[in-house]
């Protein structure tokens, strides 16, 4: 029976034992409801949890359990030969024995007595859309028999488990039903603990992106030297030689880092400025109106995909500042040579630096916006203009605010992608000319990982270790940034 | 001496009857503080113009296309030259239709079938997938060999930009695309009526080509929609539990206190991390397919869960207490509050958080591109374990295209997108607007 089919089934006993479990309590309720410690639905949910939870429960501990024995029972068959070979060749061979599996399940009786007489196994099993490798030895084909025998027999086990199960859990939560019987409580509980489930996923992902990380980057230092790869100032990763597990490239971190932090600075440049002047404009002069129409508007900006601002880098921005930069040397020198190059550090801060905006204005809004009117009213009283109200009165009460703002902002720049794959270059090199083409760690991450992947090359799985070096970068930024603003915080009230 | 002293005096009385402290120099501050603002607000507003009008400008022209219609002879010799279709079907697949459709608009032209060069540049005004369109046509109706039906075939990409005025005919032959002999085919075959833009389905209906004329987003935007089903299905009922344990019923403690600066740290986290999760767990790991749109639906499902816990933990902060009082009061137990009463007043506020996010999740490309929906997919997937791609996948891949006609197809594509999070916005926007409540 399919899992599909198998989940239906539990799903209609469970139907069922919730009408008969409501049906049961109104009947022991004899017409007044107040006879029923509680109301008649949760009596059927209960018989329903029952029916279906431990189920499922069954259905996936066995899903679990039962491919792991059958792997070890098969292997466990493999001839000695086999056995002492390495582990790499009894994969292959377990492998081809699922193949097989596959194909003799699809096969007719004739072709699979063909195959028992002797006849071309690969051939046959070409014909049903299996491929096989190499022509498999006759233990294969004994094992790969044993392997459909085992595969049909767990299926078979499992769902009458699983009926019993659902059908047992069913009759037994309907038996228990009584007029004082606690139903409530008991659904409930239930309902907490799958709340507390639910809430723990927040948990399970964090040890999840640590844990994948980690065990990734450390099979790399095995293969690559730490301070290599954190002190290393040559980029040069080579092709991922097939086979090869030796390390043929260099794998430094040091220009990758600096071409990050060089485009994110360049991009704050832009960003911090005209993001806190709009926030100060929005917050202490603009009209209710403007504000109501300036501000969605604005953060627009922040709601547009980054691989539209990327390709607005590529086509637009990119070689209008080469063009530009051609008629400025032309003017200056008589020599149309451009000095900017379509894609650089310029333009892929300028562009990210137009996206974080919102970010900068919005955030530091809300904090300006905070500071109590009394503040305001003391400085503009004792005869102070509103810009210097601003700039002696409210900025430094905001000032924590504000630099925490501006540091979630830097963690986002940080970690942008697709603005600086298309618009910021691929080459890693160290230099400090904004108007060359730099690269990042985020582009290097795409770059390692796209196309064909082994994930024994450290060509490959330097990427992880970028990935985690990222991590835990904007992880301490956005940590200290909640700590500054906890920290510094004014007590207004 | 008193004469010494009071002189000055007198004087400064007499000259400055207002001490000057500088007040039109900090008036000129002040204004030009207040500039710099409203100079800011203009800036950003001013590239956000820039930006949608860049895009729109290069766009718009995607939605036509060029097609040339003209009666198309299905000659036996050139399909089927032995008469086998009845017994090797596969015949039909394989003939030669590029020559049909050259041939057809040769003898339009008025070009002479022996001159080889003429012909070959014929043949470069037509799309190479005219191949399969009139493929299609035969095996679909056989009975058209022998006869002459009117097809509107495809124009080629560059014969589309020539005709859209996008490439500049000032430039010596050589150094572009289209030659002055095809620039006056095409003209005469615009005056005739033959040639001419149509508005382009294709772009809605077909999937990634290497041509740009054929390429379309049908595809990816079905990948889109797999994930973003698998998103809602599973982010909205975990997050709005996980939103509800930890505002209703969460003791203060170490636990959920870790759970909280979690949350708030995963919100934070570059979404291209998100992407190495998804391929070392759910690919290396779990052993799901590559390409997969379940893969991505994972991915971008984690994405947005700190989204919607946090937007769905405003809005049951937003539910006064006096509601919960009123039903404890009542006698309703903790889970009927918050399940009867509080969820539901609540809900506009998921929901609104629930659509940002989503639309979010939408435009995201970074952790697609590592979880391999970098390919090329031309069919559409039949379902979401099948290789598919994704909406902003496909527009990064066109971008990476160097043809003029892929700038257009890409901006098209972008204008796509962009619709689809302006109406989801759109959609936030109203459904606050008509539910929320103030209380």
């Amino acid at each position: 029976m399919s899992t599909s089919l198998l989940l239906l089934l539990v799903a209609i006993i469970g139907v069922i034992g919730y009408v008969a479990g409501s049906r049961r309590a109104s009947v022991l309720a004899n017409g007044k409801s107040s006879n029923l410690h509680s109301r008649p639905g949760y009596y059927g949910a209960y018989v329903g949890i029952w029916a279906t939870l431990p189920a499922i429960l069954v259905m996936v501990v066995w899903n679990i359990a039962a491919p792991t024995y059958i792997n070890s029972t098969v292997r466990g068959e493999f001839p000695a030969e086999v056995q002492a070979e390495s582990a790499a060749t009894q994969n292959l061979a377990y492998g081809m024995i699922g193949a097989i599996a596959r194909g003799l399940n699809l096969a007719t009786p004739e072709e699979v007595a063909a195959i028992d007489a002797g006849g071309d196994v690969r051939a046959i099993l070409a014909g049903k859309g299996v491929p096989l490798a190499d022509q498999p030895q006759p233990y294969m084909i004994a094992a790969a028999k044993h392997l459909n025998e085992m595969n049909a027999t767990s299926a078979m086990l499992l769902s009458v488990a699983v009926l019993l199960v659902a059908v047992g859990g069913a009759l037994l939560a309907y038996r228990s039903i009584a007029a004082r019987f606690r139903a409530r409580n008991r659904v409930e509980s239930v309902i907490l603990v799958s709340l507390i489930v639910a809430s723990s996923i927040a948990i399970f992902t964090t040890v999840g992106i640590v844990f994948s990380m980690a065990s990734e980057a450390i099979h790399f230092f095995t293969m690559v030297p730490a301070h290599e790869f954190f002190f290393g100032t040559v980029w040069d990763p080579r092709f991922a030689a097939a086979g090869s597990g030796g390390t043929s490239g260099q794998f430094g971190l040091i220009p990758l880092l600096l071409g990050t932090l060089y485009i994110g600075a360049v991009a704050m440049l832009f960003a911090v400025p005209i993001g806190l002047f709009a926030a100060i404009y929005m917050a202490e002069y603009a009209g209710s109106k403007f504000r109501s129409l300036a501000k969605p508007l604005l953060e627009v900006l922040a709601g547009i995909p980054t691989i539209v601002y990327g390709f607005f880098a590529l086509v637009t921005v990119g070689p209008f500042f080469r063009d530009l930069s051609a008629q400025m040397a032309g003017l200056a020198t008589g020599n149309y040579q451009s000095f900017i190059q379509a894609q650089s550090v310029l333009t892929a801060g300028f562009v990210m630096g137009i996206m974080l905006i919102p970010y900068v204005s919005s955030l530091s809004d809300d904090i300006i916006t905070a500071v109590p009117r009394s503040l305001r009213d003391g400085s503009l009283g004792l005869g102070a203009t509103r810009s210097e109200t601003i700039k002696k009165v409210i900025l430094p009460a905001a000032l924590p605010g504000i630099v925490g703002a501006i540091l979630m902002t830097a963690s986002r720049a940080i970690g942008e992608t697709m603005i600086v794959v298309l618009a910021a270059g691929v080459a890693a090199r160290m230099q400090l000319n904004p108007f060359e083409p730099m690269t990042t760690v985020t582009v290097k991450i795409v770059n390692q990982l796209t196309g064909d992947l082994e994930f024994t090359s450290p060509q490959t799985l330097v990427a992880f270790a970028l990935g985690i070096t990222l991590f835990v970068i904007t992880l301490c930024l956005n940590i200290y940034a909640l700590f500054i603003v906890r920290k510094y915080r004014e007590q207004y009230e | 001496m008193s004469q010494v002293i009071s002189a000055p005096a007198a004087t400064a009385r007499a000259a400055t009857p207002r001490r000057d402290i500088g007040i039109k120099r900090r008036y000129a501050a002040e204004r030009r503080f207040r500039a710099y603002g409203l100079a800011a607000i203009t800036f950003g507003l001013l590239f956000l113009f820039l930006l949608v009008s860049s895009v729109v400008s290069k766009g718009y022209t995607a939605f036509e296309q060029t097609m040339i219609t003209i009666p198309v002879e299905f000659t036996e010799s050139a399909i089927d030259k032995d008469n086998e279709r009845a017994t090797n079907p596969q015949k039909l697949m394989t003939a030669n239709y590029p020559v049909v459709a050259r041939n057809a608009l040769a003898k339009v032209l008025g070009v002479d079938p022996n001159d080889r060069a003429s012909m070959r540049a014929v043949g470069g005004m037509l799309s190479d997938s005219v191949r399969t369109q009139l493929r299609n046509i035969v095996v679909n109706n056989p009975s058209v060999i022998g006869t002459t039906q009117p097809v509107s075939l495809l124009a080629h990409g560059d014969i589309d930009s020539a005709y859209k005025g996008q490439i500049d005919l000032s430039v010596p032959e050589t150094n572009r695309k289209v030659s002055d002999k095809q620039v006056g085919w095409m003209n005469q075959l615009a005056e005739s009526g033959a040639l001419a833009g149509h508005f382009n389905t294709g772009i809605f209906l077909n999937g990634a080509s290497s041509r740009p004329e054929a390429a379309g987003v049908g595809v990816a935007f079905i990948g889109s929609l797999y994930m973003m089903l698998i998103v809602l299905v599973l982010s909205l009922p975990i997050g709005v539990a996980a939103s509800i344990y930890l505002e209703e019923f969460a003791p203060k403690n170490r636990f959920t206190d870790l759970i909280e600066v979690n949350i708030n740290n995963l919100a934070a986290v570059p979404s291209i991390v998100y992407g190495l999760l998804g391929l070392a767990v759910f690919i290396n790991f779990a052993g799901l397919p590559r390409s997969a749109a379940l893969v991505g639906g994972l991915v971008l499902t984690l994405m947005t869960l700190p989204t919607i816990i946090i937007a769905t933990r405003a809005a049951l902060k937003a539910v006064p207490p006096s509601i919960r009082a009123a039903a404890l009061g009542l006698g309703a137990s903790k889970m009927q509050t918050v399940f009867h009463h509080v969820l539901p007043l609540a809900m506009p506020g998921i929901l609104t958080g629930t659509i940002i996010g989503l639309a979010h999740a939408l435009g995201e490309t970074a952790p697609l591109l590592l979880i391999g929906m970098v390919a090329f997919v031309a069919d559409f997937p039949g379902s979401p374990l099948a290789p598919s791609t994704a909406l902003p996948v496909q527009i990064y891949m066109w971008a990476n295209e160097a043809e003029r006609a892929f700038v257009e197809r890409t901006s098209g594509a972008i204008i796509i997108l962009l619709i689809f999070l302006v109406l989801m916005n759109l959609g936030a926007i109203l459904l606050r607007r008509r539910f929320e409540r103030r209380w």
